[in-house]
């Protein structure tokens, strides 16, 4: 019988002293891999048209982007899907030079060809706009243009 | 005296702390990775540039108006059309094409079009315009850009197919893979790059400011 008595002993807790190891494990990987977003966002977080044909981005200090859509502040810039935003200003097309050539003094002169401009623009914003900025981009030589896009297929078949 | 030893410091809440550290990070991680439709702009043309002649045939005009509706050489085409007519157009091959690297342009031995007198004479003589109204959505803009580059991209995966027993995604894959090293895999890519190359411009938009 003392076979059975034995069992009836409570299992002894197990130990939780490695919790704190494994959580920062956790942690540093969360911290290592976390990109802060530079810069408020000042219109509405843009709704990105669908895409398939898309390349990812690389080397994220090389890219600058651009954000279209419709300002938070209605009062001041009205509810038109084609306010641009630059750092965290909104900005006119013309100011879009000045921006490319600042952010240019963040890199070495070797990677400037490489630099590319994105374009997070509102899928109901117009053509209008992204043709006005690129014009601009070109007079700057800023010759590497990436649309923003989220995956997917827009047409229904 | 007694010596006082140290109180031995209690690390039970450093778990707690921890967690919040970690569910802040969690929170505001982000894990996509940004992608988009690449493009490569033109460079400013000088202010005495003359545009050279194109033949009619070798041009596929897109237009889009302020309704997003789409006019492809002088007809409404749906947006579902629009890539099976690209890919018809790009790889007609009804003629010679342009002279590469000084060698004189031939007729196209790889197109599987119908070799039409009046479509397009190569795919390195095919040009595709795109012509928008200011007004026009972006989002229709992009969707157009994103089906010509799907033509693009499903006759360059065929040709690549019938040469090299391999996809051209799965090509550019393994180059990028190899850490963009291997010699061979690059001359196939520009050998593939250079049979369909991309040729798509957008013209200045029509409508008032």
């Amino acid at each position: 019988m003392s076979k059975f008595k034995k069992k009836k002993k409570g299992q002894p807790a197990i130990s939780t002293a490695s919790l704190p190891d494994i959580v920062f494990m956790l942690l540093f990987f969360f911290m290592v891999i976390t990109v802060m977003r530079k810069n408020d966002l000042k219109i509405d977080a843009p709704r990105l048209p669908s895409a398939t044909e898309v390349k990812k981005l690389e080397h994220k200090s090389l890219v600058s982007t651009i954000y279209v859509g419709k300002a938070k502040d209605k009062g001041k810039y009205g509810s038109s899907y084609n306010r641009i935003q630059l750092n965290d200003k909104i900005a006119t097309p013309d100011d879009v030079p000045a921006f490319i050539l600042n952010e240019r003094e963040k890199v070495s002169d070797a990677e400037i060809p490489f630099m590319t401009t994105s374009i997070k623009a509102d899928k109901e914003s117009n053509v209008g706009t992204l043709t006005d900025i690129r014009l601009k981009l070109r007079d700057v030589n800023a010759l590497k243009l990436s649309l923003s896009t989220q995956k997917g297929s827009s047409i229904s078949k | 005296m007694a010596r006082r030893e140290n109180p031995e410091i209690n690390a039970g809440s450093m778990a707690d702390i921890a967690f919040l550290l970690l569910i802040f990070f969690l929170v505001t991680t982000t894990m996509d990775v940004d992608s988009g439709i690449s493009k490569k702009l033109a460079e400013k043309p000088p202010a005495d540039y003359d545009p050279p002649k194109i033949k009619e045939k070798n041009l596929f005009q897109i237009s889009i108006n302020r309704n997003n509706e789409l006019f492809v050489d002088g007809d409404v085409m749906e947006l579902k059309d629009l890539k099976a007519a690209a890919t018809k157009f790009i790889d007609n091959g009804g003629g010679i094409g342009n002279p590469v690297n000084g060698v004189p342009g031939k007729a196209c031995d790889y197109c599987a079009g119908d070799k039409s007198e009046t479509s397009s004479d190569h795919p390195n003589k095919a040009i595709i315009s795109i012509e928008s109204d200011r007004a026009t959505e972006y989002g229709t803009y992009v969707t157009v850009q994103n089906e010509l580059l799907g033509a693009y991209s499903d006759l360059r995966n065929k040709l690549c197919q019938k040469k090299y027993g391999m996809s051209f995604s799965e090509l550019e894959k393994s180059y990028i893979d190899s850490g963009r090293k291997d010699e061979s895999l690059k001359s196939k890519i520009v050998d593939i790059k250079s049979s369909y190359p991309q040729i798509i411009t957008d013209l200045d938009p029509t409508g008032t400011k």
